[in-house]
């Protein structure tokens, strides 16, 4: 058995779309089943249930779900209840939501129910990044499905009035966080609110409103059909549940899988994604949780698990799940220098550190690159990304920083070695050719 | 953050399609009654749909439609990089994504194509064809390198398969979308290492069953007849 989940114990039994997307399918699959029963439930034991599961939310952050959900006013008033599912998927890695949203929509579309009978809603609305045009149309198909057969609307089989429907996105990285999320549904442009007020209390259209990712959602409806403890079987205390992961970079067979939290980040690799190009002797370092998280050196990455507790407590974080590879080959202070470029490209600009900071860091890191650059810049580079981190209204700012950290906390060396060479090539080319002269 | 302006030179007006206004209007009704601005992006899209980009009379066309400002459309349509403010090719727009994923795996050698074949990115080709524009992540990266052309992602390209796409297009064919080496989805290359286990598709998870852990008294009242 490749990794360490049986098929028996896998949620997507369609993630890479070779088979019947559609009702008929996601049904054989077990999309739908025992849903009349799990809604027939009081808010309460859904929650209490996602509580006990251990279900941390899969957009990166890691909030425990079925605590968020109980954040919602306990009774509906003139303002109704929205959850908003967060499908802007545009963390450089990250690449799981949309195979949920092509493949298995079903069911995210019957965790939409579930979730809005948890948090007294009768309205989902699934946020959809604007490139992935062939997944909305997919969601789009697959909600009339919904519809058609009375699984959800109004008068649904269920016996909780819900409409589940789209948002469109427009590509921006930012519109992911959770307030721009909101701002940018509302028809504005992405940027982050200042909280408070918490979306619970008042979000998109001042309405109690929960944002979460897909695959937080997509998951509700088979933890609820397994039990909560089985689901909280795998993994650790604070790390539980199966979860999607990705691999990209230096891998021989990059790839989307579903595996148990608590997989080791090598077994993932070997197991999972072919392994690290030339060997695992090749490998250099790993990202292992979408780009804004710190990079692990090879070192740690024989013992580095996929757990949030694990890859915090190496200065990194399990984030979305999804992993960058480099091998030996890799110039990681130019994969950086890009990140970099990243988040200046995506910065909202409404706030000073991170509008200037990120342009800043980037020039610097790109100077990095060719080794054009002072030695005591990287002190003032780092002393930069601190000032950004923690700085500002939103993540970003942190995300922006945290990279660059990640670099030089394990290879400021190689950047030194850069400067120390571009350096030693200036000034001795005169040297050099009076030598050659002589 | 990046700043982005209206191109010089704009048409004299801009017209709804009646499919455009009636795609337009679906939207607007997906929203709670006074709440279509919900529906601004997805319109700009339509519209970038229509034309191939967006130009300052539509802007203000969706603004009369949406009851908005002129200057909140404006902001909109600047604010998001994916609305094209400048005529596109007439055959395509090619998006190649350079972030750091696909920058490991070739991106770079993706936009020289690009550059040798188009000239500047961010221009029209010199015969009006194409466009093409280095982009940020499009959450394709397990599929790396990937260029977006039109509403498609290209995805496992190599220098060789990409050029032969876009020659494809020039040619006026509608190449494939997906994997450029015949991967299913995002599924690992040469066969699959899980979800092999043909019970999972036999139909016994959709037979009836009952919830675990539900409380006692709901347990009684789901037994009793409908
Ligand atoms: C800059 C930024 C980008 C983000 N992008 C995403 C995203 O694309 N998808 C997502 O689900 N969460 C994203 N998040 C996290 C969300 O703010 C939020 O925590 C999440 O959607 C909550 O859902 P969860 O609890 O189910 O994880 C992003 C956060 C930040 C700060
Ligand atoms: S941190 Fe950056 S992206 Fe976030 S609100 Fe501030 S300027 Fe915008
Ligand atoms: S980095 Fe290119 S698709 Fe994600």
């Amino acid at each position: 058995m490749a990794g360490l989940l049986a098929d028996k114990d896998r949620i997507f039994l369609n993630i890479y779309g070779q088979r019947d997307w559609g009702l008929e399918g996601a049904k054989a699959r077990g999309a739908w089943n025992g849903v009349k029963d799990i809604v027939a439930q009081t808010p309460e034991w859904i929650c209490d249930q996602i509580k006990a599961s251990g279900l941390r939310g899969r957009g990166g952050a890691g909030f425990a779900t079925g605590l968020k959900w109980t954040f919602m006013p306990k009774a509906e008033s003139e303002r109704p209840h929205y959850l908003l599912v967060n499908a802007d998927e545009s963390e450089p890695g990250a690449c799981k939501d949309r195979d949920i949203l092509r493949n298995d929509p079903h069911l995210l579309i019957e965790g939409c129910l579930i979730a809005c009978k948890a948090m007294r809603a009768h309205t989902a609305y699934i946020y959809i990044r604007g490139e992935y045009v062939f997944e909305r149309e997919r969601m789009t198909a697959a909600i009339r499905q919904a519809y058609d057969a009375k699984l959800i609307g109004p008068g649904n089989v269920h016996g909780w009035d819900c409409d589940v429907r789209l948002a469109h996105g427009g590509g921006a990285y930012i519109c992911g966080d959770e307030t721009a999320l909101m701002e940018s549904f509302e028809g504005k442009k992405g940027q982050p609110r200042l909280k408070p007020p918490f979306p619970a209390g008042a979000g998109i259209y001042g309405c109690p409103t929960t944002v979460n990712n897909v695959e937080t959602i997509a998951v509700v409806g088979t933890i609820l059909r397994r039990g909560a403890e089985w689901f909280a079987g795998f993994g650790t205390e604070k790390s539980t549940g199966t979860k999607l992961f990705a691999g990209s970079g230096h891998l021989n067979k990059p790839c989307v899988v579903e595996d148990a939290v608590g997989i080791s980040v090598r077994q993932l690799i070997e197991d999972h994604f072919g392994g690290v190009r030339g060997g695992w002797s090749n490998l250099k370092a790993v990202i292992p949780g979408g780009i804004s998280v710190r990079m692990i050196p090879a070192e740690q990455c024989d013992e580095a698990i996929m757990t949030y507790e694990d890859l915090q407590a190496r200065g990194s974080g399990l984030g979305t799940g999804t992993m960058i590879v480099f091998d030996k080959d890799a110039d990681l202070v130019k994969a950086i220098a890009r990140a970099s470029y990243f988040y200046k490209h995506e910065s909202c600009g409404q706030c000073t550190p991170c509008r200037e900071g990120t342009g800043w860091m980037w020039r610097v890191m790109e100077r990095m690159v060719t080794g054009e650059a002072e030695m005591s810049e990287i002190d003032l580079l780092l002393d930069v990304a601190s000032q950004v981190e923690g700085h500002t209204i939103c993540g970003l700012g942190d995300a922006a920083a945290w990279p660059i950290q990640g670099l030089f906390r394990h290879f400021r060396h190689e950047v030194e070695d850069r400067i120390t060479r571009y350096r030693a090539g200036k000034p001795h080319v005169q040297g050099h050719s009076l030598q050659a002269a002589e | 953050m990046s700043v982005r302006r209206l191109a010089l030179e704009q048409p004299a007006s801009f017209a709804f399609k009646p499919a455009t206004l009636k795609a337009a209007r679906g939207w607007m009704e997906n929203f709670p009654a006074g709440r279509q601005q919900s529906a601004v992006i997805a319109i700009l899209w339509l519209v970038q749909k229509q034309e191939g980009w967006v130009c300052e009379p539509a802007i203000r066309a969706v603004a009369d439609l949406l009851g908005m400002p002129v200057i909140r459309v404006l902001e909109i349509a600047t604010f998001y990089t994916m609305f094209m403010l400048e005529p596109v090719g007439s055959v395509a727009l090619v998006q190649v994504c350079g972030t750091t994923p696909c920058q490991t795996r070739g991106s770079e050698a993706l936009l020289a194509v690009c550059k040798r074949k188009f000239g500047p990115s961010n221009h029209r080709s010199q015969d009006g064809k194409f466009y093409w524009q280095e982009v940020e992540c499009m959450g394709a990266c397990a599929n790396a390198p990937m260029a977006a052309i039109n509403d498609d992602y290209y995805e496992d390209l190599t220098p060789e398969s990409f050029e032969k796409l876009l020659d494809d297009f020039a040619a006026g064919k509608k190449p494939k979308p997906g994997s450029a080496i015949g991967r299913m989805g995002s599924s690992p290359e040469g066969g699959l290492t899980t979800l092999t286990d043909a019970a999972l598709y036999n139909g016994s998870l959709g037979k009836k069953m009952t919830i675990p852990n539900l409380p006692p008294k709901a347990l009684k009242s789901a037994k009793a007849p409908a």
